[in-house]
């Protein structure tokens, strides 16, 4: 346990380490002046000995101050906007995570359980149907299913909106970024009204991540419900005569579900880049439509650090997950036992 | 990824949208609006991020729609049906009989806007009128740098150089003097930029010297106070309560950043816009038949043209100029981008103006003679030259981009090989000013009725360092013809002076004029008392959202 976690801690540590080492050689790359790229040029005009010490020294001294100021989270100055980086995207942040949230909420609740009856009706006709859809849910482009939801949805029946978490007219004060946790905690008179719209705003984006997502989660507990009803003690259980009921949640729901979980953090990158996908065409204002801007733009500080956020936040999660997993299930770990 | 995105959503969205006409269409949008007490306001899709929230600073259209009416008041105003001057900020105004001394008689008890960020303790006077006005007039003022120092709209006229001096005869009256006679000088203080600031708001930013943010977290007498701004999102305002023409009465404006002219179009179809900025002309007749969906449709005071550095060689010569403006077929130009909404330029002006003249001669379609033309100037066969297109969509141009191809097809054809170029449009106008252009399809939206309003800005000597003159062309004689032209009260005597204007435009070809076009306004039905303005950005202080239309229910047996 202690070894997986001292593991899972350095490979987290050294990941990081070369994102940031990356991300500090994105400013060479880009066009322009590198100080300026890393910075922002009002950066500069705040933190004259800084700069000035960076400039005069070498290239490891440079990143040595680098990682400094990432870690006082001065991540430097957009050309865009003026604004300071760090506080802006972490105002992006959560919209970004609450619609991967609910997505994968959405994509877990269902997936699981149709995937389970999939499996227990491995082959029959239930089987073949949804193994069919989640064909046709899997291979469809994300881009392309948000469009069409917004052509039908949107513009043909006007059941609902098409950009945006909310409507203007609500003016609901920023405190997490959450969008239905800031409506709850705002004193607003409206709270019922806008608590709706924003539903109403969340549907379809949060469709439109979860529809891939659900397709493989269905797919993969199935496969391994399937597996499972095939081994030995599944059998040997039926044989010693144990009711069907008790086979189902002492034996097969644990060990067909333990799969699973190493396969939600295999996904986690899929979901954020289709998240990025899908902001950008529901206006959605989150840290995936911001960058895609921020390119249009030429806004290097702006890129740097926004891809450098969104790669920790892939490699921090998808760390995790696979570390839980693997303190869930022990077998999973192939340096532990590996060694005779 | 999102190239797709903005090359088909207009050719997914079209049809659909036609589709959608033949449906019921149930607008559960407002219906549920109307469940609780959600609030009310005007949304406005307006196409980018305004560069300041003052217009004295910047000509671009997106500036001034966000702010000139908005925000702010100005001494005079046009009426938008006559085009007349009435007054405003000024309640009454004298002219000498010298035509260079004008008194003003300002309004008494205009409040400023009360917001979080300054709260007015007296009400409008002379100082305000002396510090906007100072502001762009007076380099010493220590106004005068903050936020870049450009005036562009002044600097373009020259007005800050016309006039003597501005003085304050008591709180409520200012005489402005005139170094000679300019019989436009009440028009441009009628137009969007000449807004009136607060001056103890300055004085208050100068005190803990936050000078900058006097064009950021603005303060004027308009109908609409500033509350929030979000680049590329929202720009949020609140009714001005103690607005001298009587409170507006939509209880917020909502200025929701759409940059994509058919995002704009569907939030519109989907109600979450009330009107939307420059409708593409591709799509109004899509919009006609949408229903609950207003076209409004008003010729334009814009020309759209194609302008030569003529700073630069070979295009200092006029042949060369004339040549490549005949290898171009004006028509089908016409008719491939401006889809009948626009009609053909032969000149600068547009022929609803009284200084347009009939009879000039314009060039006409010959490739072959334009060869011809080439060759005489020396001109080799495939001469390389750019075409800046302009990357935002305006009535006067509404596909910059699309019409640079087909010209490029044209030049083609006499063996001239372009590049199209384009850039932000922030960064293309600062390019342009500098004059690294070749050529440009560019244009302008008079901002009064005034002829000299094209003149001046787009061909005047002056308007070269100020950025507005793309073809950086000085014709001292032009030049003498249109400030001779501004002296002259006398309406017919002025036209005959712009003949002989237009003509030296004609010969010379610094530009080629290609279009007016109609201007439109697309809103929501329930949406009233929002009407096209021609001299100038969009004002929103009558406009009014209907109730919404409760949805009868007819359930407990109700007949």
């Amino acid at each position: 346990m202690i070894n997986t976690l001292f593991r899972f801690l350095n490979l987290t540590f050294i990941t990081l380490c070369i994102l940031v080492v990356l991300s500090f050689a994105l400013a060479y790359f880009f066009p322009g002046d590198t100080w300026l790229n890393l910075f922002g040029a009002e950066f500069i005009q705040d933190q004259p000995t800084l700069m000035l010490v960076a400039e005069q020294t070498n290239v490891l001294m440079a990143f040595w101050y680098y990682i400094q100021a990432l870690l006082e989270g001065e991540w430097g100055v957009s050309f865009a906007t003026g604004n300071a980086l760090y506080p802006e995207i972490m105002r992006l942040l959560p919209a970004t995570l609450e619609l991967s949230l609910y997505a994968i909420t959405i994509a877990l609740v269902l997936g699981i359980p149709l995937g389970f009856i999939a499996g227990m009706q491995y082959h029959k006709k239930i089987d073949n149907i949804f193994m069919s859809s989640s064909m046709v849910m899997y291979s469809f482009p994300v881009f392309w299913l948000a469009l069409l939801l917004i052509l039908i949805v949107s513009l043909q029946a006007q059941w609902l909106p098409m950009s945006g978490r909310l409507s203007l007219l609500f003016d609901i004060p920023h405190r997490t970024g959450f969008i239905l946790l800031d409506i709850w905690l705002s004193d607003v008179s409206y709270k019922q009204a806008a608590l709706y719209d924003a539903l109403q705003h969340l549907i379809l984006p949060t469709l439109s991540v979860s529809f891939i997502a659900f397709a493989v989660f269905l797919r993969t507990t199935r496969r391994s419900v399937a597996d499972v009803l095939q081994t030995e003690y599944i059998k040997c259980a039926q044989t010693r005569g144990l009711p069907s009921s008790t086979i189902f949640f002492r034996h097969v729901l644990r060990n067909a579900l333990l799969p699973v979980l190493p396969l939600l953090a295999l996904q986690i990158s899929t979901l954020m880049t289709n998240v990025m996908i899908v902001e950008t065409i529901f206006s959605w204002p989150g840290i995936g439509d911001w960058l895609i801007q921020a390119i249009y733009e030429r806004d290097f500080p702006a890129i740097r650090a926004g891809m450098l956020l969104v790669a920790m936040v892939v490699v921090v999660m998808t760390l995790s997950l696979e570390c839980l997993s693997q303190m869930i299930d022990p077998t999973r770990d192939r340096f532990a036992y590996a060694r005779h | 990824m999102i190239r797709f995105h903005k090359l088909f959503t207009p050719v997914i969205f079209l049809p659909i949208l036609w589709l959608s006409g033949c449906g019921p269409s149930h607008d559960i949008q407002q219906q549920h609006l109307s469940d609780s007490i959600a609030p009310d306001g005007v949304i406005y899709c307006s196409e980018g991020n305004p560069s300041y929230l003052n217009p004295q600073l910047d000509t671009s259209s997106t500036t001034s729609d966000v702010s000139s009416h908005q925000i702010y008041s100005r001494l005079l105003d046009f009426d938008e049906q006559t085009g007349r001057i009435q007054p405003a900020l000024a309640s009454s105004w004298l002219v000498s009989s010298d035509g260079l001394t004008y008194t003003f008689q300002l309004r008494r008890n205009v409040e400023f806007h009360q917001t979080e960020y300054f709260q007015p303790t007296r009400s409008f006077n002379a100082d305000d009128v002396l510090f906007s006005f100072d502001r762009w007039i007076n380099p010493s003022h220590p106004y005068h740098e903050v936020n870049g120092g450009s005036y562009p709209y002044f600097d373009s006229l020259n007005l800050a150089e016309k006039i003597q001096s501005i003085k304050r005869i008591n709180g409520y009256r200012i005489e402005i003097s005139l170094f000679e006679r300019d019989s436009s000088f009440l028009a441009n203080l009628a137009t969007d930029f000449a807004v009136i600031l607060s001056a103890e708001y300055a004085d208050m930013l100068a005190v803990d010297n936050r000078q900058s943010q006097i064009d950021f977290y603005p303060i004027g007498t308009g109908p609409f106070k500033f509350d929030a701004y979000q680049k590329n999102q929202f720009i949020r305002f609140l009714p001005h309560l103690g607005y001298w023409r009587g409170v507006p009465q939509s209880a917020q404006l909502i200025y929701d950043i759409t940059p994509s002219s058919a995002i704009r179009f569907a939030k519109l179809v989907t109600g979450e816009c009330d009107t939307i900025a420059y409708p593409s002309q591709a799509e109004i007749d899509v919009m006609r038949a949408t229903p609950n969906i207003v076209v409004e449709e008003e010729p334009g005071l814009n020309v759209g043209f194609w302008a030569f550095n003529t700073s630069k060689p070979p295009f200092d010569q006029p042949i060369v100029r004339r040549a490549l403006a005949m290898a171009i077929d004006k028509n089908s130009i016409l008719d491939a981008i401006y889809f009948n909404s626009a009609s053909r330029a032969r000149s600068l002006i547009p022929p609803s103006s009284w200084a347009y003249n009939s009879s000039i001669k314009e060039v006409s379609y010959n490739p072959i003679k334009a060869k011809e033309l080439l060759n005489q100037a020396n001109i080799p066969a495939g001469f390389k030259m750019t075409l800046w297109a302009m990357p935002v969509v305006r009535a006067y141009n509404p596909n910059a981009k699309r019409m640079a191809q087909l010209i490029k097809n044209y030049l083609a054809a006499v063996d001239v090989d372009v590049t199209v170029v384009t850039y932000d449009w922030h960064a293309f106008r600062d390019k342009l000013s500098q004059g690294e252009h070749d050529s440009v399809l560019i244009g302008w939206s008079a901002d009064n009725g005034d002829p000299d309003n094209f003149y001046r800005p787009l061909l005047s000597c002056e308007a070269i360092p100020s950025g507005t003159n793309r073809a950086m062309w000085c014709n001292t004689e032009f030049n003498a013809l249109i400030n001779a032209a501004i002296r002259i009260p006398d309406v017919d005597l002025r036209a005959s002076l712009y003949a002989k204007a237009n003509n030296i435009i004609a010969h010379d070809i610094p530009l080629v004029p290609i279009a007016h076009a109609n201007r439109y306004q697309v809103k929501a039905h329930s949406i009233k008392g929002l009407s096209i303005n021609p001299y100038g950005s969009i004002r929103f202080e009558n406009v009014v959202k209907a109730p919404k239309v409760q949805q009868i229910d007819n359930q407990d047996g109700h007949p």
